[in-house]
This record gives structure tokens, sequence and C-alpha cells, in this order.
């Protein structure tokens, strides 16, 4: 078994004739913090469904957690955590709830939940709305918890689908700082997002433009490489070169 | 099986926390079985006679008079012979012919027995054919040796269609009163919607909002998932089965003749496999529209199909087949039997076996059609 946390080797989906991804190859270390940049529709749900065990690859490899992605999803499942793009924890349950519901189906016990949870809840700062249905949070709070939520069974990878779509650059600094202190516990992350300043913050990024990986690298060095000084600049000069039109 | 405990909480909190279920729990059992009785009763009065005598006898006239002060019928002929009655029929004005024969009073003196016929208009199949019946159950009071032939025809012109004798079966509804007949149907019309509708709008509702992703991306097992769902609503079934027997007590003073303990065997049985119906619904749907249209398109032909409405002995034979392999005919005969007739287990035994292998089936079907990985 190898120590990467992630391998991908000429991974695609095709939906119909349409390649959403298309033979896409990268590693990603453990412990890392790896950036999944792209436009709108470039593909990197699809891509991450499938890594997630939650879709069947067309062709290509991948191995999560040194698992195989067609063969062995639910132990795939048992290793990761997943934040998907589109809210989904329970609005009719509690706070507490939510926490006890997901921890269940992991497989900690009852007293592990309530000690963990009570941490997790003092820590994002949530004693106060503890017995508040999820629904009646600000958006901030719910991705922050969310994100909580999906690393409370401590994965070994976790995968977030743009956690900060829609949020406020402080809230968005404090997710950061959330993310931060999984990876110093050694949680593989693999996130998505559309801000360049986030992609900063990750060890390595790469790029896709319509469904292939067009450039992999540490945010210095793609600077570096497009002659770019940030990286929104990189990202445009990639992203332009699209074919497909967000839909 | 830990897993499962917090499934369960989950369901449970949920389900307790919505109001709609809540209201439908106990509301939709109340209201629908004192409401539709009403809609639905079939009591016919006023059916109209046309009576063709060529006996002329006081015999046929006494006979004539009892259906007369009976009740049930309007007399709106005594025409000179069939095809004059049949006339009435086409205008729509007779629903039944009762045609007594020459030699009506001699023969049934004489011999015994005599033969009567009688005509039933079969376009308005309902108020004839019970009309009919009761027709019947006149003679039959009048006099027991009378045998009546009936036809029926498919449009009124023709009348070569083959004699068949009629069989009114309500010894088993003592006082001939409609809503003995149908207030169980209800009942189990009732468990059929919540049972089939329930699972599949709820299942497609978290595809919907999208936290079945969430779910399917957890180590959790597919039988602990469709567990987690037909438990708590199989309770909330069984919640309304209980509602809904205790309205049939109060409202219609109907208690079980039979055995309460199978009644509830049956329901529970049937309520699983009404729910895998649902299930698998939800495992071929995407939003709740469409496990809507989906569901309401076989509940349609699961209901008129159950003997509910149409009797099933007058179905034409595929029909008959259909209606064989749908749960809700099975279970309606068996509510009606043990709550009517006082049917115990060993009379309705393959029922139960039936309702079983539905259950079964339909489970499994929804197990194994639910992907976690799609
Ligand atoms: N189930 C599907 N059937 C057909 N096409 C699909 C399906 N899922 C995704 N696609 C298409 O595949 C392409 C990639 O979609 P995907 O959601 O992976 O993009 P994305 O990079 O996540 O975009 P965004 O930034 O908007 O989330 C899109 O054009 C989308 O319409
Ligand atoms: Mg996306």
């Amino acid at each position: 078994m190898s120590n990467k946390a992630i391998i991908c080797q000429d991974l695609t989906k095709q939906f119909g004739a349409f390649k959403a991804v298309d033979h896409i190859s990268f590693e990603v270390e453990q412990g890392e913090i790896f950036g999944f940049l792209g436009a709108n529709g470039a593909g990197k749900t699809t891509a991450m469904r499938m890594l997630c065990g939650l879709s069947f690859p067309t062709s290509g490899k991948a191995t999560v957690a040194g698992f195989d992605v067609y063969h062995q999803q639910e132990k795939i499942k048992a290793n990761i955590g997943y934040m998907s793009q589109k809210f989904s924890l329970y609005e009719n349950l509690t706070v507490t709830e939510n926490i006890e519901f997901y921890g269940g189906v992991y497989g900690l016990s009852r007293t592990e939940i309530k000690k963990r949870g009570g941490d997790m809840i003092d820590m994002l700062g949530l004693s106060q709305s503890a017995k508040k249905l999820v629904g009646e949070l600000p958006l901030g709070w719910k991705q922050k918890l969310s994100f909580s939520v999906a690393i409370f069974h401590r994965p070994k990878i976790v995968f977030l689908d743009e956690p900060t779509g829609g949020v406020d650059p402080l809230t968005r600094r404090q997710f950061w700082d959330l993310i931060y202190s999984a990876a110093a516990d050694g949680i593989t992350v693999f996130v998505t997002t559309h801000y360049m300043d986030e992609a900063e913050y990750c060890n390595r990024i790469s790029i896709m433009v319509d469904g292939r990986v067009e450039a992999l690298d540490t945010p210095t060095q793609l600077k570096h490489s497009f002659q770019a000084q940030t990286m929104d600049e990189v990202f445009y000069q990639l992203a332009r070169r699209a074919q497909r039109t967000a839909d | 099986m830990k897993r499962l405990g917090f499934i369960l909480q989950k369901e449970f909190r949920q389900i307790f926390r919505d109001r709609t279920i809540l209201a439908m729990m106990f509301m939709l059992p109340i209201i629908q079985m004192v409401i539709l009785p009403l809609a639905a009763n079939f009591e016919v009065k006023n059916i109209n006679v046309a009576f063709v005598d060529h006996d002329h006898s006081t015999y046929s006239r006494r006979l004539m008079d009892k259906i007369a002060s009976s009740g049930y019928f309007r007399i709106v002929g005594y025409e000179q012979g069939y095809r004059e009655a049949l006339y009435l029929v086409e205008k729509n004005e007779a629903d039944v012919i009762l045609e007594i024969p020459q030699g009506f009073e001699r023969n049934l003196v004489r011999e015994g027995s005599q033969q009567v016929n009688m005509t039933v208009d079969a376009i308005n199949g309902t108020k004839s054919s019970i009309g009919g019946g009761y027709l019947t159950a006149v003679l039959g009071d009048f006099n027991s040796s009378l045998d009546v032939i009936t036809r029926m025809p498919q449009n009124t012109a023709d009348l070569k269609a083959p004699p068949i004798e009629v069989t009114w079966s309500d010894w088993f509804n003592p006082r001939k009163e409609y809503k003995y007949y149908m207030v169980p149907g209800i009942l189990v019309l009732l468990l059929t919607m919540i049972g089939g509708f329930i699972t599949a709008l709820n299942i497609v509702k978290e595809k919907e909002i999208g936290t079945i992703e969430q779910i399917n991306v957890t180590p959790i097992k597919k039988w602990q998932f469709i567990l987690g769902k037909l438990i708590p609503f199989w309770i909330v079934g069984m919640i309304v089965f209980t509602v809904g027997l205790t309205v049939m007590y109060v409202v219609y003073g109907i208690f079980p003749k039979g055995s309460i303990a199978v009644l509830y065997l049956f329901g529970a049985v049937y309520l699983v496999a009404l729910l895998g119906f649902g299930l698998l619904i939800s495992t071929f749907s995407d939003t709740q529209l469409q496990a809507m249209f989906v569901a309401f398109f076989f509940m349609m032909i699961f209901t008129l199909m159950s003997g509910f409405f149409t009797s099933i002995d007058s179905m034409p034979p595929w029909a008959r087949q259909i209606s064989v392999l749908t749960p809700v005919t099975h279970f309606i005969a068996v509510v009606r039997l043990i709550v009517l007739k006082g049917s115990g287990l060993e009379h309705v035994r393959m029922e139960l076996y039936y309702l079983i292998g539905f259950a079964l089936l339909l489970n499994g079907l929804a197990i194994y059609n639910y992907r976690k990985t799609s």
C-alpha cells in the first residue's frame, strides 16, 4: 500500500458523449492541503464524487486512502469525510442532534459523541445555539458546523466542495483556521474553491479546464511558470482557454 | 445494530417535529373515514323497474305489488312485451326489466318451481346490478322456489347474452347497510395511501435537499438505511390503522367480529409491503413530483382493481389476474372477512402468505435497487 492519500490516473467520467472529467491524473500526499480549482462546470464536483465513492468512473484508475474507487467504495467511505457543495446537514434537527446522528452513523459510541461533540461545539463557539435547529443558523455558522461534522469521526481525508461559497471574508478566515487545524491533526484536505486568496493557503493546487487538469504545482511555482503576480492572473490565463460555457 | 439505533432516533425526531405528519396521523383517518363513506355510499334507491307480465294472474300481481312496496323500486311501466320494455331501458327510463312468463302462477302452484327473467341495464352498472341484486332478494323473499334468470346485455340490442345466475351475498351484512361494506374498505385505502406515499416522498425529499448524498458517503449499510425508514413509518402506519379502527367503532359501531390480533397481524404485514412499494418508487424517482405521479399511477390501479369499487367476480379474466397481483385486493378481502364475517386465521392463511410474499418481494427489490454509488 502506498503512503499517498489519493492517487488518480486517467480518471474519466462521461455523461453520454460528454466528458465531464477527461483523463485527470494527480497524486495527493498525506497531510497535504490540496486545492482543486477550476471554473464553473470544469468538472470538480464530478471528479470529487468519483473519489468519494458516490459515482462510478467511466475509465481510469484511482485509489483513495489506499482503496480502489471501483471495488472498495465502502472502505473509502469509512475513511473519508465529505462536505458537499450543497449544504446537507438536516435543517430540522438541532446542532447537537446532527452531530449525534452523523457520529453514530460513522460508528462512534454515545459517550465519545457526547464528549467530542461538546468540545466541538465549544470550539466553534456554538454553545448558545446547540439546541437550535440548524436551519436557523446563519450561513457562515452552518458551513463551519458542516465542516466540523465532516471531520468529527477523524477521517484520513476530508473532501470539501466549495466550503466557503457565499461566506463573508471574516468567516472565511475562521474557516481556513479550522482547515489548518485539521491538517495539523494529520487529516489530508482536498478542497475546491473559487477564491484565489484561498488558493494561496493551499500546499499545492491543480487547475481544471474543461474536464482536464491543466496545471498542478505550489502556488509560488505556478505564479512563477505563468509569469504572473497573483493567482488570479494564473487562473485567468488558464480559464479563458475554456471552450465549455458554465451552466 | 448500534448504527440503526442512531438512524431511528433521527427519523423519529424528524417525524415528531413535523406537524404535517402528526396531523396526517390523526386527522386523516378521522376525516377520511367519516366523509368518504357518505360520498361513496353505493346504496341505491329508486331503481326503475319495468314489468312485462305475460301471466296476468293474481300471483303475478301480488309479486309486482310486493316489489313496488319494498321501497327500493319505482315502477316505470307495465309493458306488453319485452321489446317495449327494452325501449324504456334504451331511453334510460328503466334500469331493470322483470319478465313474468305465461303459466307463472300455474307452474308455481303445481310444480313448485318457476323461472322469471330479469334483464339488467349494463350501462349504469352500479345502480342496475345492485338493483338487480335487491330485486333478486325481494323475489327470493316472495317465494323461494323462484328461479331468477338474469341477462346483462352489452348493449341493449344484444339479447343473446347467456343467462347468468345472480348471486346476492349479503348474508354477512345483515342490516344490508352499505357502510358495513364500505368502511372497512376505506380503512384499507387509507393505509394504502399512507404506506405507498409516505416513504416514497420522504426519501425523495432527502434526494431533493441533498441530504441523501451525505448519507450515501457514509459507511451506512443499505439495509440499515432501508430499515431506518421502514420502521418509523411502519409505526406511523400502525397508529393510523388504530385510529381508523377506533373511528370505525365509535362512529359506525362496527366492531371486528373476528380476532383483533389477526387483524393487526395482517395490518402489520400489509404495511411492510406497501412501505416497501414506496421505497421502491423512491429509488426510481429524483423529484417528489415524479414520485407522486408514479405512486399515484399504481395506487389508482391498485384501488380500482382491488374489489373496492367493483366486485372482482364481475371483472373480465385479465382484470381478475391483475387484481390477484395487487396486495390491496388481498388486504381488502381479509379485512372484510375478519371485520364483518369473523373469519379466523385458518380461513385467511393463504392471504397472509400472499401478503408476506409481497412484502418480501417489494422490500427486496427496494434494497436491491437502492444505489449508494450511481
Ligand atoms: N449527472 C450528470 N449528467 C450530465 N451532465 C452532468 C452531470 N453531472 C454534471 N454534469 C456536467 O458535467 C460538467 C461538470 O460539472 P461539475 O458539477 O463537476 O462542475 P464543477 O467544476 O463542480 O462546477 P461548479 O464550480 O459550478 O460547481 C457540467 O457541464 C455539468 O453540467
Ligand atoms: Mg461543483
